[in-house]
């Protein structure tokens, strides 16, 4: 029996512990319980094993893990982009944009959807905060839909859908954990979901498209009274062209002795400050050049794109390191809510509580999920997990569509930092082992997560959404009539479309990894290791005490010091060449090709030994 | 029994008070974050205190708040089958995991924690990072923090138990959605927009 316990301990303390998480107690105390039960378990059988590696000292490294994920700068995002996302909610700037924008696509069949699907970029392209953005549009755009006859699913659905965009376009909280979980820099996870998300908001338009096709009474253009705004949609297509015709002169001429996406950055925010002046200018002084739906369209954009430009600009600009990227925004919300007079001392309270509770939680999971680590890699969970994995047939491919499905599956019960914490650190080896790029895969397991939010039962977004939709009958006071109540089978049944699109998407990744890896070609963003000027003995004073066979025991961090180490060591000089308005901002941000961009081409051995630990852990 | 639960609701207190205005710590996070960029962007400026406190203060605002989370019902659980359980059940499940689950491991980590801040203390141990600040401030969070949730811990083990004997009743709060997500709710249904904004 005893014989038994030790030379299967991995695979009955996974699942014991797993078993435990229903009892519906907290999962945070439940894993760090598990862990603990079962190391106590290891110590006693461990001369029954070889594979068994667990002695009492080894104890003594729990406080100074729980301090390595204290001073994890990435962690810091999770807090700053939540409390950026419940400011930004009581700016209200969603409502804005989802009244102007909808009375701009109004006019048109299956507006109103198009119109969410935008917005929802939008807001997911401000803050990484899913709630936010489908408690507005569902507030917002839900009334209107059910008042004009848009068919109940489609509606709920595209709302719910649109809503969990905020995971996959950066600066998404999830692509954030992900790249710390799995041991690499935020900027090239960014780089790397670009072109999946912007696929992804194109998928969700199509289908809409498809509606308006074949089935039109489902998705209805806005009646004529309807179009407060009036018409003008013309001049606000010579706005646009103006805007973007001016970008581009300024990409080619003006600014053509920067960087890249120096470059880029700068250019739109020329283009978009002076389309944003004429508006001003034509509503005060009352030109008239431009029609008021123009006026109204460009100047409720400027918001969103201003707090675009203060987190993904400075991000991609190497002003900012992610983490700073959320602070910048979070300030920005703040004045925006301000501006609109919609902040005061009562609402700045109320959501930093929820911030620190929230924050509590999800640390607390993560430092379960450590203590619950040391003893699983303690007797070898992560190798029995390996070898469970890699016996997989079909190899790299077949990995990736049983990770899908496993993720799937867990999605649908657990929230995304269970997965993230518990599992990625599992996964990502054994993916490396594979010879599957870490951030494609990071870019998987995140549309995987983002679509676990719009499984029913339990997705978060369907939930959030039926939170807030009227249950029963409605007085529409626009329109005076009854409407009917949101039944929660037209919710599940409107996410189910979006959920076969995912699953396209997914495959289209795994089918096309080069939509991710371009990230290797481009140097953008920085890592936040690389702006702290870390010494390379930083990791000797945990290693002197004997536990180094588990990986790093002060976690991530201490990874990303040796990729900062690396990454600085190795800066030699590559992304420098030809760049004269470069050294200057590589000097004092780090390299801006994040350690990880150089392992590519300069120190791939170095690079990838010191950046593994992390995701052992 | 009356002892007992007196001393529960000091501790209660306590962690309110605490929890709440560790709160504030996340704002200057926040503030002190941004300033380091623009910092650093405009007068090429850079101190790596100042990139440590940033830390430092998330880091006590979550072990210190771990408590307050905890009295709030705020831990995340997973659900959905002890919702199907009847709540006496769910009510012991409670009492015996506080027991043998969250008062090992807190006090554990606590016991743990003293002496390896005791010898950051003693040694004047400093960041490894040139201009860095000095450890122990931040270690002897993790000791504070798993302190506080210990008094927490027996402070619910009396609640829970109070419940099951129908001592009390269960006041305990209930949460369906993450407290962000309450929070948005409460706020946009204030009054303020609502569905009105169909012009």
């Amino acid at each position: 029996m005893m014989d038994f316990i030790a030379h299967n301990l991995a695979p009955i303390m996974f699942i014991s512990v797993m078993g435990m998480l229903l009892l519906g107690y907290p999962v945070a105390f439940t894993l760090a319980a598990g862990g603990l039960f079962y190391f106590v378990v290891g110590v006693e059988v461990s001369h029954l094993s070889s594979e068994i590696r667990l002695f009492w000292p080894l104890l003594q490294a729990h406080p100074e893990r729980i301090y390595g994920i204290m001073y994890n700068d990435t962690l810091l995002a999770i807090p700053f982009f939540t409390f950026m996302g419940l400011i930004l909610e009581r700016s209200r700037m969603a409502e804005d944009l989802l009244d102007t924008i909808g009375q701009l696509f109004g006019p048109i069949r299956g507006g109103l959807a198009y119109a969410v699907i935008l917005v929802g970029a939008l807001l997911a392209a401000t803050t990484g905060v899913v709630a936010a953005s489908v408690i507005a549009m569902g507030l917002i755009s839900l009334p209107i839909m059910a008042r004009y006859g848009y068919n109940q699913s489609v509606a709920t659905g595209t709302i719910a859908a649109s809503g969990t965009l905020a995971q996959i376009v950066p600066p998404s909280l999830v692509l954030i954990v992900m790249a710390d979980q799995l041991g690499r820099s935020v900027g090239d996870m960014y780089v790397g979901a670009l072109y999946p998300a912007l696929i992804i908001i194109a998928i969700y338009c199509g289908y809409i498209l498809l509606l308006t096709l074949f089935k039109p009474h489902w998705v209805p253009a806005l009646p004529q009274e309807a179009r407060t705004l009036g018409n003008g949609v013309t001049s606000l297509i010579v706005v646009i062209a103006g805007a973007v015709a001016l970008h581009f002169i300024a990409y080619e001429y003006i600014f053509e002795s920067l960087r890249y996406e120096t470059r880029f950055v700068w250019s739109a925010v020329l283009a978009a400050g002076t389309a944003l002046g004429i508006s001003l200018a034509n509503r005060k002084f009352g030109w008239g050049l431009m029609s008021r739906l123009a006026e109204e369209v460009v100047i409720v954009l400027i918001p969103p794109l201003a707090l675009i430009f203060l987190v993904l600009g400075t991000i991609f600009l190497g002003i900012a390191t992610p983490t700073e990227g959320g602070a910048m925004g979070a300030v920005g919300a703040l004045v925006l809510a301000l501006i609109k007079r919609r902040l005061d001392l009562r609402t700045v309270k109320q959501a930093l509580d929820s911030t620190t509770r929230l924050s509590a939680f999800v640390m607390f999971i993560l430092i379960g999920a450590r203590v619950f680590g040391l003893t699983f890699y303690g007797i070898n969970g992560n190798i029995w997990i390996e070898e469970l994995l890699l016996a997989l047939p079909g190899g790299e491919f077949g990995f990736l569509v049983v990770v899908t499905i496993i993720v799937f599956i867990l999605g649908c019960f657990l929230d995304f930092f269970e997965i993230a914490f518990i599992m990625v650190p599992l996964l990502a080896p054994v993916a490396e082992k594979l010879g599957i790029d870490l951030i494609w895969f990071g870019i998987i397991l995140g549309i995987n997560l983002q679509t676990s939010f719009l499984t029913p039962p339990f997705g978060f977004s369907l939930f959030y959404l039926r939170s807030i939709a009227p249950v029963k009958e409605w007085h529409d006071t626009a329109s005076g009539r009854m409407l009917p109540g949101i039944r929660t089978t037209a919710i599940y049944k409107g996410a189910l479309p979006f959920i076969v699109l995912q699953f396209f998407m997914i495959m289209i990744v795994i089918l096309f990894p080069g939509l991710v890896m371009h990230y290797k070609d481009e140097h953008t963003g920085i890592d936040p290791a690389d702006v702290e000027i870390q010494l390379p003995g930083f990791g000797g004073e945990n290693g002197g005490m004997g536990f180094s066979p588990f990986g790093a025991p002060s976690g991530g961090n201490e990874g990303s010091d040796g990729a900062s180490g690396g990454g600085n060591g190795g800066l030699s000089l590559p992304t420098m060449e030809g760049l004269p308005g470069a050294p200057n901002m590589g000097g004092e941000t780090g390299a801006e090709g994040s350690g990880n961009g150089n392992s590519g081409e300069n120190a791939p051995a170095p690079n990838m030994d010191l950046s593994a630990p992390p995701s052992f852990n | 029994m009356t002892v007992l639960l007196a001393l529960s609701r000091v501790v209660d207190r306590v962690n309110e008070f605490i929890g709440r205005n560790v709160a504030w710590l996340i704002l200057a996070s926040v503030l002190i974050s941004a300033g380091n960029a623009i910092f650093r962007k405009a007068f090429d400026m850079s101190s790596n205190a100042w990139l440590e406190v940033q830390w430092y203060l998330y880091g006590t605002a979550f072990l210190l708040a771990a408590a307050y989370t905890l009295k709030r019902n705020e831990h995340v659980r997973i659900d959905f089958i002890s919702n199907m359980l009847t709540k006496k059940t769910r009510d012991w499940i409670d009492l015996i995991c506080h027991v043998i689950f969250l008062l090992p491991f807190s006090v554990l980590i606590f016991w743990l924690s003293i002496p390896w801040v005791y010898k950051s203390i003693d040694s004047g141990e400093v960041s490894a990072n040139a201009g860095g600040l000095i450890l122990w401030p931040a270690k002897i969070m993790v000791t504070i923090g798993f302190g506080l949730l210990i008094l927490q811990a027996i402070s619910e083990i009396i609640k829970r138990y109070a419940i099951i004997i129908g001592r009390v009743p269960d006041e305990t709060e209930v949460h369906e959605l993450p407290p962000e997500v309450e929070e948005m709710i409460a706020g946009s249904s204030r009054g303020d927009v609502k569905a009105e904004t169909g012009k």
